[in-house]
């Protein structure tokens, strides 16, 4: 989506960013990135909370008004009530032997596919 | 607290590792840049035309390429099952969340955004860059179109 970003940009039309893989959009460069500290999916508010959706829509927007360089970004506050642990549990590499073979069966069911 | 890693999670890091647990050696090539496009808004926020660009898609069973749907009224639902979100710690149960057209439309009626644009679009993921690219131009042409003066993206 960054480069989808940088694509309308370059071309005349003003992008904004809202969205939770702050590594990704950074390393990529775009014009304006408001980051959410999010689980990934929720990029606008906690599922089911309407409020803070639109709060968090609203600053960003006010924010892409405010933007006059590229790259500029900004950091929006949010509360997350769900667990509080959901930095660590997602893509955990906790069970290497699990995750090993599921790799091996996805590799096996592409070979067949391929066939 | 004084700690090792980052507060912030970062899915560069965690993709990797975990693809390669999952014996895939050889990593994904993100694109990198130092420096980035910059187009001034045109007018004030409170007389853009915003749109919205999502990863999901119409169902679960579209095709994989860019397409547009008309932004009122919003779609109940849209398919996100095939994109990396959070499974165990979220849901996308609710387009609030990550397609907010709704909220869009009351902003727009409370005069804080011009008005929204009358189609989204939405692009797919996809592994390979120059489709991306490729894919980011059709979407230009349907903002274009719609005369938009603001995209908001919310990738999933």
């Amino acid at each position: 989506m960054s480069l989808v970003a940088r694509h309308l940009e370059a071309n005349g039309i003003p992008t904004l960013i809202v969205g939770s893989a702050r590594d990704i959009v950074d390393e990529i460069a775009v014009p304006r990135f408001a980051f959410t500290d999010l689980p990934l999916g929720n990029p606008v508010g906690p599922s089911g909370d309407a409020g803070q959706q639109r709060r968090i829509l609203t600053t960003a927007l006010r924010f892409a008004e405010s933007a006059v360089v590229p790259q500029s970004s900004v950091v929006i506050p949010v509360e997350w009530n769900g667990a509080q642990d959901w930095r660590a549990t997602y893509m955990s590499i906790a069970d290497p032997a699990a995750l090993a073979a599921e790799g091996e069966a996805r590799r096996a069911r592409q070979a067949t596919k391929k066939k | 607290m004084p700690k090792a890693n980052r507060t912030f999670v970062s899915y560069i890091d965690k993709s990797r590792e975990y693809y390669a647990a999952q014996g895939y050696d050889a990593p994904y090539t993100w694109a990198s840049h130092t420096d980035a496009p910059f187009e001034p808004l045109a007018k004030p926020l409170s007389e853009c035309r915003v749109a919205l660009v999502t990863t999901a898609l119409l169902s679960a069973d579209a095709r994989l390429e860019p397409y547009t749907a008309p932004s009122q009224p919003a779609p109940e639902s849209l398919a996100t099952e095939h994109l990396f979100w959070h499974k165990e710690a979220t849901n996308t149960d609710d387009l609030g969340a990550y397609l907010p057209l709704d909220h869009l439309t009351a902003l727009a009626s409370e005069g804080i955004i011009g008005s929204l644009a009358p189609r989204f679009a939405g692009i797919p993921t996809v592994y390979s860059q120059r489709r991306t690219n490729r894919w980011a131009e059709t979407i230009r042409e349907a903002l274009a179109e719609d005369d938009v003066d603001l995209a908001v993206l919310t990738p999933l």
